[in-house]
C-alpha cells in the first residue's frame, strides 16, 4: 500500500493507469436489473420488480459520484450490479477504457482488484467470528498473497484508517464500536488496492461525530491513495459535502445527475427539489410546517406509467402520465452537464411549464 | 432552575410559569450489573417537564438517552439493573407503584413509540385489533365502540383509506403507515405523555417530515408531554420545546430548544454542532470530535468529555462539573461556562477561579 | 489559561482485554453450576462405560438361574440381578457402552452428512436447495420412531445396522437447521465482501460460512445425542437393536418388563439410566445453547 503514497501527488502517474487522465474510470451504460417474483406452484414469474432500469452514467477518475434516492429506488442494487454481485440483465460497463467481462476487455479478477465496496455499517458487514485482522486479510489470500503477507498488509492497512494493529488487529467485531467497524470495513476494502470505491450508504448507521472522522478519513484515502468513489446515501447533507457531481434516483431510474453545486442550488427535476426540501435545519425557529412530499415512495414491482414521479408530483399533467421524460445524453462526458428526466425542462414535450423555443437556455435542456 | 432572576421574560416565564411539573426525574442513575462488569447507563439525570412540552434528548449511541426513557416505564429486565432516583409522572412514583398499576400505566398515561414499528406491532393481528384490544383494556370500552375508535385514530394519524387499513397486518403496510399505524396505537388511549425512541430514524427523509410534522400537530391537538430521543440534531429542531444533550448517562446541556441548538455553551454540543454536515461543501476537514464515548463499564472520574474535550484542563479532572444555570433556565455542567448579564457563556480562554 | 493537550492529561486507555470467542463461551459456561454439574454426571457415565471391565463386579453375561432377580443390595448385587440371574451394576456399566455409542456416533455421523448437505444447499439455493431439502422433506414426512423402526426392519438388527438407521434418522433434522443457518448467513454483508474480492464458493463457504453455521449445528446437534440414546433403548427394546445377551439399557429394560411386579425397582434400572443420561444431555446442550448465544 505505502508505494502509492509518492504517486499520489501527481494522480496521471499511477502506473495502474491504463486509459489516460481523460477516460473515466467508469462507464456504465444503460445497465438493467428486474428481479421476478415468482409464486404459485409453478413458480411463474408474476411480476418484475425494476430495481435497476437503463442507468446509464460515468465516473471520471479522482471523482466523487454522490447516488442520492430513497429506499426503495434501487441504488444498493445498483451498487452491486458495478460489482458484480448481481448478474445484470443488460447494459455495458468499461473500466478505465477496457469493457468488462467481454473476450478482450477486463476479467472479473481483475474487475475486483480495481474495483471495491464499502458496506453499511451493520451487524452483517463483517465476520462475527473472525478477528478484523483475518477479515481484512481474506481478499489478499485469495487473490494469491502469502499468509504472511496478506497478514502484514492488514496490520498497515489498520494503521492507515486510524486503528492501532497491535490494539486492535485480533478484536472480534463485537467488541468494536459503529464506527470502529466502519473503519475496518474500509480497510478490508482498500486491501486489493483498488482504484475505485464504491461507498454503499457507509457512514449512514454512525453518530455524527464519528461520521465526520470517517469522512474525514475518506477524504484523505482518497488523497493518499489517488482514489474514485461513487457515494451511494439517502443523506443529502452528506452527498452534498463529499461528491463533485450527484446523480437522482427515483423508481430505479436516474431523474436528475450534475455537478453538485447546480443540483443543490438550482435543482431541475421536482423531486430533486422536494427532496432537497426534506432537509431539516437545525434551528428551531425554521421548521417546516407542511411536509414537501405526500405519501411514501411507490412500489418498485410496478412502476407508475410514463414519468414514474408523477403519481407524487405537484406539476404532473397528462404528458407526464403518458410518456416518459428522458434525461437526455449523460455519455457526454462534460462534467458540467446538468441533465433533468422532467417535461419541464425539454422544449416542445408538451407540459405546459416546458420552454417554448427550443433554444431556451436551460442546462438541462438537451433535445 | 427558578431561583434565577429573570431579565429575559419570554423563556423564562414559560418555566416558571407552569405550576406542578408533570414529568419529574430527579437523579436518576440506572447501572446494569452482570457477572463481568457494571455499566453505568445514566448517571444522575434530573428534569421536569410540563403538561404539553417536549423534550428532546440527544445524544450519541450509549449515552444511556434511551435507557433513561425506558425506565420511566420500567422496561429494563428488573434483575440485573439497578434503578436510583426519583421518577414522576402525573403523580404515579414509577419507582415505587406496584407490577399492575405500572401496567395499567403503560399505554394509558405512558405511552411509547420505537424506531422499528415491526417490534411494537403484534404481527398475528390486524392493526384494527391491536388498536381495539388496547382501548378494551384501559378504558373498558365494548368491541364495537373500541373499532369505532380505532378508525379514529387511523384517519387522526393519517391514514390513507382507513377503513381498509384497519383490517390489515403490519407487514402489509409501507414503513410510513406502518410507523403511522404504531402511533396510533400508543396514543389509542390519549396518554398524558408520549416517550418517544427514534420514531423516524429509519425513515426516508419524506416521509420522516411527515411523521415529525404529525407528531407535533397530535402533541399540540392532544396537549400531550413529549420525550423525544434522538441522535439527529435537525430532527430535534423540528419538534422540541426543551432540549437535553446527554454524554456518558449524564445531562451536559439543556435548556429552551434554540438556545441549545443555535448558541450551545457546551464544548460537547457544540463539536457536535460543528460536526454535523448542513449544507455545506468540501472545504477543508469537518470538526470532527476525536476518539470515542467513555467506556460505561469505567467511567473516568470528573468530566466524562474531558478526554476528548481539546479545552480540557487540570480543573476538569476532579469531579464532574456542578451545573451552571443561566436566567433563562438554559444549563450547561463544564467548568469554562460562565454566566455572564443572565446568559451563559463559554469561555474556552478565561483564565478559572480556584 | 490552560493549554494542555487533552492527550497528555489522559494517558491512553488501557488495552481492553480481549477474548475469543470459545473463551467467552467457557467463561459463560463456566458460572452455569447446572450445566457443569449435568457435565460432570456425563463425564462421569462416559468414563464408567470406558472402564466397565474394571469397574464391573462380574461377567455381565454369566446367568444364574440360582439367583435370578435379587433385590437391590441382595447377596453382594449392589443393583440386584435381573430374570437370569445376572448381575446388573455389571449389565448397566456394559451397557452403558452400547448406549453411549448409540447416542454419539449417529449423532455425529449424521452432523457431518446432514450438515453438509444442509450448508450445501442452503448456500446455492435454487435448484441444489430444493433438490436436497425436498428429499429431506421425504423423510421428515414420518414420525422418527416410526422411520427407526421401518429402516431397522427391513435392515434387520445388530450393532452397526442400528448405527445406520440412526444417522438416517437424524440426517434430516440436521441438514434443515444448517440450511436456515446458512441461508442466514449467506445473505449477509460480508458473504458479499468476500465474493467481492474474487474467493469461490467454496472459499466461502469454508472461511467465513462453515465457522459461523457451526455453533447453532452443533447446540442442535448435542439435544439430539438424547433423542438418539432414547431411540436406540426403543428400538433394542422392540428387539431390532443389539442381538442378546450383548447388554444394552434399551435391551434389558425390554426383558425386564415382564418381572415388573417381582422387582419394580430392579426392573426400573436401566429405564432410570436411560432417563438420566438423556435429561444430562439435554441440559448439557441448553447450557451450551446459552452459552454460545454470545453477541456478534
Amino acid at each position: 500500500m505505502t508505494d502509492h503514497l509518492e504517486t499520489a501527488a501527481e494522480p496521471t502517474a499511477d502506473p495502474r493507469d491504463r486509459g489516460g487522465p481523460a477516460q473515466p474510470m467508469l462507464i456504465v451504460d444503460k445497465i438493467r436489473k428486474y428481479f421476478p417474483i415468482k409464486a404459485g406452484l409453478l413458480n411463474r414469474t408474476v411480476a418484475q420488480v425494476k430495481a435497476v432500469d437503463d442507468i446509464s452514467f460515468y465516473v471520471l477518475k479522482g471523482e466523487t459520484l454522490g447516488v442520492v434516492g430513497e429506499s426503495g429506488c434501487g441504488k444498493s442494487t445498483l451498487a452491486r450490479l458495478l460489482m458484480h454481485l448481481v448478474e445484470k440483465d443488460e447494459g455495458t460497463m468499461i473500466l478505465d477504457g477496457d469493457p468488462v467481462g467481454e473476450v478482450r476487455g477486463v476479467g472479473l479478477d481483475a474487475l475486483r482488484r480495481s474495483m471495491q465496496m464499502v458496506f453499511q455499517d451493520s451487524y452483517s458487514s463483517l465476520n462475527p467470528r473472525l478477528p478484523i485482522e483475518q477479515s481484512i486479510a481474506y481478499g489478499p489470500k485469495v487473490q494469491g498473497a502469502t499468509r504472511r503477507r496478506a497478514r502484514e498488509q492488514a496490520r498497515d492497512l489498520l494503521q492507515r484508517v486510524g486503528l492501532k494493529p497491535q490494539l486492535f488487529s485480533q478484536r472480534y467485531p463485537h467488541e468494536l464500536s459503529g464506527g470502529q467497524k466502519q473503519r475496518v470495513n474500509i480497510a478490508r476494502a482498500l486491501a486489493l488496492d483498488p482504484r475505485l470505491l464504491i461507498l454503499d450508504e457507509a457512514v449512514s448507521a454512525l453518530d455524527k461525530s464519528v461520521e465526520a472522522q470517517v469522512l474525514n478519513l475518506l477524504g484523505d484515502l482518497k488523497q493518499q491513495l489517488n482514489l474514485t468513489y461513487i457515494f451511494i446515501s439517502h443523506d443529502l447533507h452528506v452527498v452534498r459535502y463529499i461528491s463533485d457531481r450527484v446523480l437522482v434516483m427515483y423508481l430505479g431510474q436516474v431523474v436528475e445527475i450534475g455537478p453538485v453545486d447546480a443540483i443543490y442550488e438550482d435543482p431541475k427535476h421536482p423531486y430533486t427539489q422536494a427532496l432537497l426540501e426534506c432537509r431539516l435545519s437545525m434551528d428551531p425557529a425554521e421548521r417546516v410546517e407542511t411536509a414537501p412530499l405526500s405519501g411514501d415512495p411507490p412500489n418498485p414491482v410496478n412502476p407508475p406509467s410514463g414519468c414514474r414521479f408523477h403519481t407524487r408530483c405537484p406539476f404532473a399533467e397528462d404528458v407526464c402520465t403518458a410518456t416518459a421524460p428522458r434525461l437526455g445524453n449523460v455519455l457526454d462526458f462534460d462534467s458540467r452537464q446538468h441533465l433533468a428526466a422532467c417535461h419541464m425542462v425539454h422544449a416542445g414535450s408538451g407540459h405546459s411549464r416546458a420552454p417554448r423555443s427550443v433554444a431556451a437556455p436551460s442546462p438541462g435542456d438537451v433535445q | 432552575m427558578n431561583e434565577m432572576p429573570r431579565p429575559i421574560p419570554s423563556q423564562a416565564e414559560r418555566y416558571a410559569g407552569e405550576g406542578e411539573a408533570f414529568v419529574k426525574v430527579e437523579d436518576l442513575k440506572v447501572r446494569f450489573v452482570s457477572r463481568d462488569a457494571t455499566v453505568r447507563a445514566v448517571n444522575g439525570v434530573s428534569f421536569e417537564l410540563a403538561r404539553g412540552e417536549v423534550l428532546c434528548v440527544i445524544g450519541e449511541s450509549g449515552s444511556g438517552k434511551s435507557v433513561m426513557m425506558r425506565s420511566l416505564l420500567r422496561l429494563h429486565p428488573p434483575k440485573r439493573t439497578v434503578i436510583e432516583g426519583r421518577m414522576l409522572v402525573g403523580g404515579h412514583d414509577i419507582g415505587a407503584v406496584d407490577e399492575r398499576t405500572m401496567s395499567s400505566l403503560r399505554g394509558s398515561t405512558i405511552s411509547m413509540i420505537f424506531q422499528e414499528p415491526m417490534t411494537a406491532l403484534d404481527p398475528l393481528y390486524t392493526i384494527g385489533d391491536q388498536i381495539a384490544e388496547t382501548v378494551m383494556r384501559h378504558e373498558k370500552l365494548g368491541r364495537k365502540a373500541a373499532w369505532a375508535r380505532a378508525l379514529e385514530l387511523l384517519e387522526l394519524v393519517r391514514v390513507p383509506s382507513a377503513e381498509r387499513r384497519l383490517k390489515a397486518y403490519p407487514h402489509e403496510l409501507s414503513g410510513g403507515l406502518r410507523q403511522r399505524a404504531m402511533i396510533a396505537v400508543a396514543l389509542s388511549c390519549r396518554p398524558g405523555l408520549l416517550l418517544a425512541d427514534e420514531p423516524t430514524t429509519a425513515l426516508d427523509a419524506s416521509v420522516q417530515i411527515q411523521v415529525l410534522v404529525l407528531l407535533r400537530k397530535l402533541q399540540r391537538d392532544m396537549g400531550m408531554s413529549m420525550i423525544f430521543v434522538t441522535h439527529d440534531l435537525g430532527v430535534a429542531a423540528q419538534v422540541a420545546d426543551k432540549v437535553a444533550v446527554m454524554y456518558a448517562g449524564r445531562i451536559i446541556e439543556h435548556g429552551a430548544a434554540r438556545d441549545v441548538l443555535v448558541h450551545p455553551q457546551h464544548p460537547y454540543t457544540r463539536a457536535m454542532l460543528s460536526s454535523t454536515i448542513k449544507d455545506r461543501h468540501k472545504a477543508g476537514p469537518l470538526g470532527a470530535i476525536g476518539g470515542s464515548p467513555p467506556d460505561l463499564r469505567a467511567l473516568p472520574e470528573g468530566c466524562s468529555f474531558a478526554p476528548r474535550c481539546p479545552y480540557a484542563g487540570p480543573e476538569c479532572l476532579p469531579a464532574m462539573p456542578a451545573p451552571v444555570v443561566g436566567a433563562d433556565g438554559h444549563t450547561a455542567r463544564c467548568v469554562r461556562t460562565e454566566v455572564v448579564d443572565g446568559v451563559l457563556e463559554f469561555r474556552p480562554g478565561t483564565a478559572l477561579p480556584a | 489559561m490552560s493549554d494542555i493537550s487533552a492527550p497528555a492529561l489522559f494517558p491512553a486507555a488501557a488495552p481492553v482485554h480481549v477474548r475469543g470467542y470459545w473463551a467467552s463461551v467457557w467463561n459463560r459456561l463456566r458460572y452455569d453450576y447446572v450445566t457443569l454439574f449435568c457435565l460432570a454426571v456425563i463425564i462421569l457415565i462416559v468414563l464408567s462405560a470406558v472402564f466397565a471391565p474394571m469397574l464391573a463386579p462380574m461377567d455381565p453375561d454369566r446367568s444364574s438361574m440360582a439367583n435370578r432377580l435379587r433385590a437391590i443390595g441382595d447377596r453382594g448385587y449392589i443393583l440386584g440381578t435381573d430374570e437370569q440371574g445376572r448381575d446388573m451394576l455389571s449389565r448397566l456399566l456394559y451397557g452403558g457402552r452400547v448406549s453411549l455409542a448409540m447416542g454419539i456416533l449417529p449423532v455425529m455421523f449424521a452432523t457431518v452428512i446432514g450438515g453438509m448437505f444442509g450448508v450445501i444447499a442452503g448456500f446455492f439455493g435454487g435448484k441444489v436447495n430444493m433438490l436436497i431439502m425436498r428429499t429431506m422433506d421425504v423423510f421428515f414426512a414420518f414420525p422418527s420412531v416410526l422411520l427407526a423402526v421401518a429402516i431397522s426392519g427391513s435392515l434387520g438388527g445388530g450393532f452397526t445396522n442400528q448405527l445406520i438407521t440412526l444417522t438416517v434418522v437424524l440426517v434430516p433434522p440436521l441438514c434443515r437447521v444448517a440450511e436456515t443457518a446458512t441461508s442466514q448467513i449467506r445473505s449477509m454483508d460480508f458473504v458479499d465482501a468476500g465474493r467481492a474480492s474474487g474467493a469461490s464458493s467454496i472459499s466461502i463457504i469454508v472461511h467465513h460460512v462453515l465457522i459461523n453455521v457451526m455453533s447453532p449445528v452443533l447446540v442442535y446437534a448435542s439435544t439430539l445425542v438424547s433423542v438418539s440414546i432414547i431411540l436406540a433403548s426403543g428400538l433394542s427394546f422392540l428387539g431390532l437393536g443389539v442381538s442378546p445377551p450383548t447388554a444394552d439399557w434399551g435391551l434389558m429394560l425390554s426383558t425386564l418388563r415382564q418381572s415388573i411386579y417381582v422387582q419394580p425397582l430392579v426392573s426400573a434400572i436401566p429405564g432410570i439410566a436411560i432417563l438420566i443420561t438423556s435429561i444430562a444431555f439435554n441440559l448439557v446442550s441448553d447450557g451450551l445453547r446459552q452459552a454460545m448465544d454470545v453477541k456478534g
